[in-house]
C-alpha cells in the first residue's frame, strides 16, 4: 500500500513536468482569457482609446439587448442552422449507402469528403463566383432549365409573369419570409436570398464530411447478429432501420447534434467576411461576425466581449439542454 | 394453397431466387445512381473552377464552361500579380511550426494522462475536456490584446505561439496511448530508462498512427486558418494563403480567371495530401468522436 502511494506521488512530479508546457499554454491562452473577457465585458474598453477607460457595469449588455441589430443577427445565426437536420440526415443516408458492400466505396467517400476537406477561403470565393446572379453558372443553369423545360412559359401562362432566377447573395429574401426590419414574417420577403445561398453551400460542404465518416464508423460497429435476428423475425427494411440501426447509432447522432449546435452558433464568420461583408442589409451577419466587426473593425473590446459572453452562455445552455434530453435517450 | 409437386416446388424456389437476384441488382444499380449523382454534385463546382482558371478573361462570364482557347499562363500571371509564392511559404511555415509545437506539447500531456498514475489525474483530465467546450470567440479578443501587449502583432510568433497548445490533441493522443500495453513502460523502467526515454523511445513510436493523424489535422487546420491571421497580420509579406486570397479577391475581383487559378493552387496541395493520407484521416475522425 505504502509503496504504491509513494510511487503515485513520484509519478505526480513527473506528470507535472510533462504537463507543464501544455498547462502553461492552456492557462495563458484559454483559462486566463475566459475570465479576462468576462471582466472586460463590464468596461467600455476601446483599443483605440478614443474614450477614457471606465467600468460601466451591465451597460454593454443592456445596450446589446436594446439594439434591433443584435436580434437580427441572432435570427440570422439561427436561420443558418435550420439546415442542420437536412445535413445530418443526408450524412446518414450517404453513410448507409456506402456501408453496404458496393464497388467503389473509397472513390465515393473521397469525392464526398472533398468539399469539407478543402473548405476555406478558396471555396468561399469559388461559391461567390458560382452564385453571381448575372454571370454565375448557377443562374446560367437555372436559366437554361427554365427555358428548355418551358417552365417560364408555363409560369407566364399561369400567373402572367415569368420566373426570375434568385439573386442569391444580393437578396434579403429568405425561404421563411422573415422581414429584415422587424422580426415577423411576410410574403414580400419570401424567396431565395443570401442566407439560403450560404445554407445550401453549407449542406454541400458538410454532408459528406466528418459527420458521414462518424456515421460510417457507427454503422460498422453494429453487430451483424442484430440484423440477422431482425430478418429472422421477418422485419422489413424500415422496421430494421427503426429498431436496429437508428437506436444503435443514437450515441453518434447525439454527438453530431451537440457538435453541430456548438459549431453552428459560432458559425457564419468566414462566409460573411469573404462572400457578403455581412450584407445585404445585415442579413448574413451572424453573432460571430458581429463580434468580429465590433472588436476588430471598431475596436470596442468591452462591447464585443459582452456579445461573446452572451454567445458563450447560449452555447453552454444549449449544450446542457442537449445533454439532458439526449443523454437520457442514449442511456436507454 | 394447393399442394405442389416437387418439380413445381423446384421451379417456385428458382423463380424466387431469380427474382431476389434481380431485385438486388436493381437495388445496387439504384444505389450507384444515387451515389454517382451526389458525387457529380460534389465535383461540379471544382470542375467549373478548374475550367474557369484556364479561360481568357473575356470568356469567364460565358455560359459555356469549356474554354475555347486554353490559357495556362493564367497560373504564371497570378505569381506576377501577387506574391503568391510568399503566401505559400508563410502558410506552410506557420502551419509546420504550430504542428510541431502542438504535437509535442499534446504528446507530453497525453503521456501524463495515459501512462502515469497520479492523484487527481482523472479530475484534471475532465477539466481539460471541458475546455474543448469553450468557444473560440470568447478567447479570441483577450488573446488579441495579449498578443498586442507581447508585441507579437504582425509577426510570425503571434501566429504561432497562441496556436501551439490544444486540448484536442491531448485528448486524441491519450486515446491512442491507452491502447498500448502498460507492461512495456514497466519493463523499460525496470531496465533503468528515464520517463523521457520511455516517452520518446517506447510510447511515441507505438503511438505513431495517432501522432500522424494529429499532425495531418493540425497542419490542415492551420494551413487554412483564417480568423487569427486576418486580425493579426498587417504587412503584405506576412500574409498567409487565405489572407492573400481574400485581398486578391477584393482587389482583383473582376479577374475571375486569375482568382480561380489561385484558388486551384490553394486547394491542390490539400487534395494531394488528402488522397495520400486518407486512412489516417478517416481513422482519426472516428477515434476523436469516441468521447464519453
Amino acid at each position: 500500500m505504502k509503496r504504491t502511494s509513494r510511487r503515485r506521488l513520484a509519478d505526480l512530479g513527473v506528470a507535472v513536468l510533462f504537463l507543464l508546457p501544455n498547462i502553461t499554454g492552456f492557462v495563458v491562452f484559454t483559462a486566463g482569457p475566459v475570465i479576462f473577457s468576462l471582466v472586460v465585458s463590464f468596461s467600455n474598453w476601446n483599443l483605440q482609446q478614443t474614450v477614457p477607460f471606465q467600468w460601466v457595469g451591465l451597460k454593454n449588455y443592456v445596450e446589446m439587448f436594446h439594439t434591433e441589430d443584435f436580434w437580427l443577427y441572432f435570427i440570422n445565426t439561427g436561420y443558418l442552422m435550420l439546415a442542420m437536420p437536412v445535413s445530418i440526415a443526408g450524412s446518414l443516408i450517404l453513410a448507409m449507402l456506402l456501408s453496404q458492400k458496393i464497388r467503389g466505396t473509397v472513390i465515393y467517400r473521397t469525392l464526398y469528403y472533398l468539399p469539407s476537406f478543402t473548405s476555406g477561403v478558396a471555396l468561399l470565393i469559388l461559391w461567390k463566383a458560382l452564385y453571381n446572379p448575372e454571370f454565375g453558372p448557377v443562374n446560367a443553369a437555372i436559366g437554361w432549365l427554365l427555358h428548355n423545360l418551358r417552365l417560364n412559359d408555363l409560369a407566364q401562362f399561369l400567373s402572367g409573369h415569368g420566373i426570375q432566377p434568385p439573386e442569391w447573395l444580393q437578396s434579403t429574401r429568405n425561404l421563411l419570409g422573415i422581414e429584415t426590419e422587424h422580426a415577423r414574417l411576410s410574403g414580400a420577403s419570401w424567396g431565395i436570398g443570401a442566407r439560403d445561398a450560404i445554407m445550401f453551400m453549407g449542406v454541400w460542404m458538410g454532408i459528406g464530411g466528418g459527420n458521414m465518416l462518424l456515421y460510417l464508423a457507427g454503422l460498422s460497429n453494429i453487430p451483424q447478429d442484430l440484423y440477422d435476428a431482425a430478418e429472422v423475425d421477418g422485419a422489413n427494411r424500415w422496421q430494421i432501420f427503426r429498431n436496429v440501426t437508428w437506436p444503435c447509432l443514437a450515441p453518434t447522432t447525439f454527438f453530431i447534434i451537440v457538435m453541430s449546435f456548438i459549431g453552428g452558433l459560432q458559425g457564419g464568420f468566414e462566409q460573411a467576411r469573404v462572400m457578403t461583408g455581412g450584407g445585404p442589409a445585415g442579413t448574413t451577419t451572424t453573432l460571430a461576425y458581429y463580434i468580429y466587426t465590433r472588436a476588430f473593425e471598431q475596436f470596442q473590446i468591452g462591447y464585443a466581449s459582452a456579445i461573446s459572453w452572451v454567445l458563450f452562455i447560449i452555447i453552454f445552455t444549449i449544450t446542457l439542454v442537449n445533454w439532458r434530453l439526449g443523454g437520457k435517450q442514449v442511456a436507454e | 394453397m394447393a399442394e405442389m409437386t416437387p418439380e413445381q416446388y423446384q421451379e417456385y424456389v428458382g423463380r424466387r431466387k431469380r427474382a431476389a437476384g434481380t431485385r438486388r441488382a436493381v437495388g445496387t444499380g439504384a444505389r450507384h445512381l444515387v451515389l454517382i449523382v451526389v458525387g457529380l454534385t460534389m465535383l461540379l463546382p471544382f470542375t467549373w473552377m478548374c475550367l474557369a482558371s484556364f479561360k481568357h478573361l473575356s470568356e469567364v462570364e460565358e455560359i459555356n464552361p469549356i474554354p475555347t482557347t486554353w490559357h495556362p499562363e493564367n497560373y504564371i500571371e497570378v505569381f506576377k500579380e501577387i506574391p503568391f509564392g510568399r503566401y505559400y511559404f508563410n502558410s506552410v511555415f506557420v502551419a509546420a511550426w504550430v504542428t510541431f509545437l502542438q504535437t509535442l506539447t499534446s504528446a507530453m500531456a497525453a503521456y501524463a494522462f495515459a501512462r502515469l498514475h497520479w492523484p487527481g489525474r482523472d479530475t484534471v483530465f475532465k477539466l481539460y475536456l471541458g475546455t474543448l467546450m469553450v468557444p473560440g470567440v470568447v478567447t479570441m479578443i483577450p488573446n488579441y490584446t495579449l498578443v498586442v501587449k507581447l508585441h507579437f502583432l504582425d509577426t510570425y510568433s503571434g501566429l504561432i505561439v497562441p496556436a501551439a497548445f490544444t486540448a484536442f490533441g491531448t485528448f486524441l493522443l491519450r486515446q491512442f496511448m491507452l491502447t498500448i500495453p502498460l507492461a512495456l513502460d514497466e519493463a523499460a523502467r525496470i531496465d533503468g530508462a528515464s520517463h523521457w526515454r520511455v516517452f520518446w523511445d517506447v510510447v511515441m513510436p507505438l503511438a505513431r498512427p495517432g501522432v500522424i493523424t494529429l499532425v495531418i489535422f493540425t497542419f490542415m487546420g492551420n494551413y487554412g486558418s483564417f480568423f487569427w491571421p486576418l486580425v493579426l497580420i498587417k504587412s503584405e509579406h506576412l500574409r498567409t494563403l487565405p489572407i492573400g486570397m481574400l485581398f486578391f479577391d477584393s482587389s482583383y475581383g473582376k479577374q475571375t480567371n486569375l482568382i480561380m487559378a489561385a484558388s486551384v493552387m490553394n486547394i491542390l496541395p490539400l487534395i494531394i495530401l488528402f488522397i495520400c493520407t486518407q486512412r489516417f484521416i478517416v481513422k482519426g475522425i472516428q477515434l476523436g468522436a469516441v468521447k464519453g
